[in-house]
C-alpha cells in the first residue's frame, strides 16, 4: 500500500511536470509547421537576408528587422547593463541594511510593471523629449533602447547581486588583509570572481530585451528599412508579429510564423549560452 | 530494471505530448446555428457592431455576431461559409464572385499637424511623399524639416485603398515610413509631431489634426458625397449567395433610413438614394 502511494504520487508529479513541458512541445511543433513551409518555399538564405518585405506582393525578406532586433538590444545593453552591474556592486557592498531593504523591492516593482505600460509611458514622455531633444520623429532605436534598457535592469540587477553575494567571504577578507582598498578588492577580487554570473546575468537581460514586444511596438515606429542613424525607426523580429498578425493570412500568416522560429531560434541560442557560461565554473 | 523504466516514461511522455500537439494543432473553427456571423475588416467592424446591437434590441432573441480579421478574411469566411456575412473595406476582386453590398462610403483623409501651415496637396504631392521622393516640407512650401511619413501596416484595408487610390501600380510606399496598426495610433503620433504626415478614415479625424485640402477640395464628407473629393472606399457586405432570412433583415435594417442614420452619426457616408 505505501509502496503504491509513493509509486502515485510521483506519477501525478511526473505528470504535472509533464504538462509544462508539452505546452513548450505544442508551441514549438505548431509554430515550426506553420512557418517552416514558407521558409523552404521562399528560401532561407532569401528569407534571412532578403531586404524587402511586402506580403503583399509576395516578398519576405526579414533581414532589416533582424538588424532591427540587434540594434535596439545592443542600446538596451549599452544603457542597462552598465547601470545594472553599478547598482548591484553598489547594493551587495555599499548599501546600508536600510536602504538595500528600500532598493530591493522597488527594483522587483520595476520588474513588475507590465510592458504595455512602460510602451504607453515611453510613447508619452520619452517620444516627445527624444523628438525634443535630438530631433528625427521620436519614434527612434534610442527611445526603444532606453525603453528596454530600463526594463531589463531588475534582470540584470538580480542575478548580478547574487553571484556577487554567493563568493566565499575569504575572497574578500583575504584582498583586505593584503591591505587593498575597499574599492580595489571589488574591481580587482569580487567582480572577476563573479563574472561568470555577472555575464548570464546580461546574457538573460539581452533575451528580455530580444523578446519583448508589446512596449517596443509602440516606441520604436516599424519601418522596415535598415536604420541610417540611431534616431531612425526600426522593427524588430517580435513587433513584425505584433503589429500584421491581426489581418495576416494565408503566406502572410506563415511568414509570421517563420518570422517566430527566427525569434525561437535566437532566444534558444542566448538562454543555453547563458547556461553554458554559468555552468562553467 | 530502472533503466527501462526510465525508456518507457520518456517514451510515454514524447507519445503524450506529440498526442496533444496534433491534437490542438489541427484546431476547428466553429459557429454558432442561431443568429447570424459576420467577419471581416476591421475598419467596417465598429459600425457594423453599433447596427448590430441596435438591431438586437429591435429583434429580441436574434442575435448578431460580430467579428474582425480583415477584409481579404471576411471574403474568404463569406465564401466558404464561416460567415454568413463578410465585411469589406474595398472593392470585390474579379476572381471573387460573391453577392455584394455597398452600405457606405467612407472617405480617407490625409492629415498633418495642426501647426504645420502646408494645407493643401495635389494627389501627385501626396504620392510623392509616400514613395519618399518628395522628403521635405520646404518642397510644399512648408517650414524647412524632414517629412516623417506615417503608414499603416501590410494588411491593413486603409493601407491597401490609399495604395489603391494615391500610390497606383508605378509606385510604392517606401520602407522607411513609420508604420503603426490603427487609425487611432496614427493620428496620436500625427497630432503630436509637427513634421509628420498620415492617413486615416475620414470619420475619424478630429481637431488635434488637420486634414489637408485634395487638389483644393476640402475632406469633409459633403465634398465624398458629391463626387469632388476622390480618397474614398466603399464599404461592403458580401455573402456567398444572395442573403435569406435573418441575414437579410439584418442587411435591410443597415440599409434602412435609421441605419443609414446611424452610420452617418458616426461619420460614414451612407449612400444617398432609394
Amino acid at each position: 500500500m505505501k509502496k503504491f502511494k509513493e509509486r502515485l504520487s510521483g506519477r501525478i508529479f511526473f505528470t504535472l511536470a509533464l504538462s509544462s513541458i508539452s505546452a513548450l512541445a505544442l508551441i514549438t511543433v505548431f509554430i515550426i509547421s506553420q512557418g517552416a513551409p514558407l521558409i523552404a518555399e521562399v528560401g532561407i538564405i532569401k528569407f534571412i537576408f532578403g531586404m524587402e518585405w511586402a506580403p503583399s506582393r509576395g516578398e519576405f525578406g526579414i533581414f532589416p528587422m533582424i538588424i532591427g532586433s540587434v540594434t535596439v538590444t545592443l542600446g538596451a545593453a549599452v544603457i542597462g547593463v552598465p547601470v545594472g552591474i553599478c547598482c548591484s556592486v553598489f547594493l551587495a557592498e555599499f548599501a546600508p541594511p536600510a536602504m538595500s531593504n528600500l532598493f530591493r523591492p522597488a527594483i522587483q516593482l520595476l520588474a513588475g510593471i507590465p510592458s504595455v505600460v512602460y510602451g504607453f509611458w515611453g510613447l508619452l514622455f520619452v517620444v516627445p523629449a527624444v523628438r525634443n531633444l535630438f530631433g528625427g520623429p521620436g519614434l527612434s532605436i534610442l527611445t526603444g533602447s532606453i525603453i528596454l534598457g530600463i526594463m531589463i535592469l531588475p534582470t540584470v540587477i538580480s542575478i548580478s547581486e547574487v553571484s556577487i553575494l554567493a563568493l566565499p567571504r575569504q575572497y574578500k577578507e583575504g584582498a583586505l588583509a593584503l591591505g587593498m582598498t575597499h574599492w580595489q578588492t571589488i574591481y580587482a577580487v569580487m567582480l572577476p570572481a563573479a563574472k561568470s554570473g555577472i555575464v548570464a546575468a546580461v546574457i538573460l537581460g539581452i533575451g528580455r530585451a530580444v523578446g519583448e514586444t508589446m512596449a517596443v511596438i509602440m516606441v520604436l515606429g516599424n519601418a522596415v528599412a535598415v536604420p541610417e542613424s540611431i534616431l531612425d525607426p526600426v522593427r524588430t523580429l517580435t513587433t513584425n508579429i505584433g503589429i500584421e498578425m491581426g489581418y495576416a493570412s494565408g503566406e502572410h500568416q506563415q511568414a509570421l510564423f517563420a518570422t517566430g522560429i527566427v525569434l525561437f531560434v535566437a532566444i534558444m541560442i542566448l538562454n543555453s549560452f547563458a547556461q553554458y557560461v554559468t555552468r562553467r565554473k | 530494471m530502472t533503466a527501462c523504466k526510465h525508456k518507457k516514461m520518456t517514451l510515454a511522455a514524447v507519445a503524450l505530448v506529440l498526442a496533444l500537439s496534433v491534437c490542438l494543432t489541427a484546431s476547428c473553427s466553429g459557429r454558432s446555428d442561431s443568429g447570424v456571423v459576420v467577419a471581416g475588416s476591421t475598419s467596417v467592424q465598429p459600425y457594423i457592431e453599433l447596427l448590430a446591437e441596435e438591431f438586437a434590441i429591435q429583434h429580441p432573441g436574434n442575435s448578431v455576431d460580430v467579428q474582425g480579421g480583415g477584409s481579404s478574411a471576411g471574403i474568404t469566411a463569406a465564401e466558404t461559409g464561416a460567415a454568413d456575412l463578410g465585411m469589406s473595406s474595398r472593392d470585390l476582386k474579379e476572381d471573387e464572385r460573391l453577392w455584394s453590398v455597398v452600405i457606405a462610403k467612407d472617405g480617407l483623409a490625409v492629415i498633418v499637424n495642426p501647426k504645420n501651415p502646408v494645407s493643401d496637396l495635389s494627389l501627385e504631392q501626396v504620392c510623392g511623399i509616400y514613395a519618399a521622393e518628395i522628403t521635405n516640407w520646404s518642397q510644399l512650401g512648408g517650414t524647412p524639416a524632414k517629412i516623417h511619413v506615417i503608414a499603416r501596416e501590410e494588411g491593413s484595408g486603409t493601407r491597401s485603398a490609399f495604395e489603391d487610390l494615391v500610390m497606383g501600380d508605378s509606385f510604392r510606399i517606401t520602407p522607411k515610413a513609420i508604420v503603426q496598426n490603427s487609425n487611432g495610433a496614427v493620428r496620436q503620433i500625427v497630432a503630436g509631431d509637427p513634421d509628420s504626415v498620415g492617413f486615416i478614415s475620414l470619420g475619424l479625424v478630429d481637431q488635434t489634426v488637420k486634414a489637408v485640402k485634395l487638389n483644393g477640395v476640402a475632406a469633409v464628407r459633403e465634398n465624398v458625397l458629391e463626387g469632388n473629393y476622390s480618397l474614398y472606399r466603399p464599404f461592403l457586405l458580401v455573402a456567398k449567395a444572395k442573403p435569406e432570412g435573418l441575414s437579410m433583415q439584418f442587411i435591410d435594417f443597415v440599409l434602412s433610413p435609421e441605419g443609414k442614420k446611424l452610420m452617418m452619426d458616426e461619420g460614414l457616408i451612407p449612400l444617398q438614394g432609394d
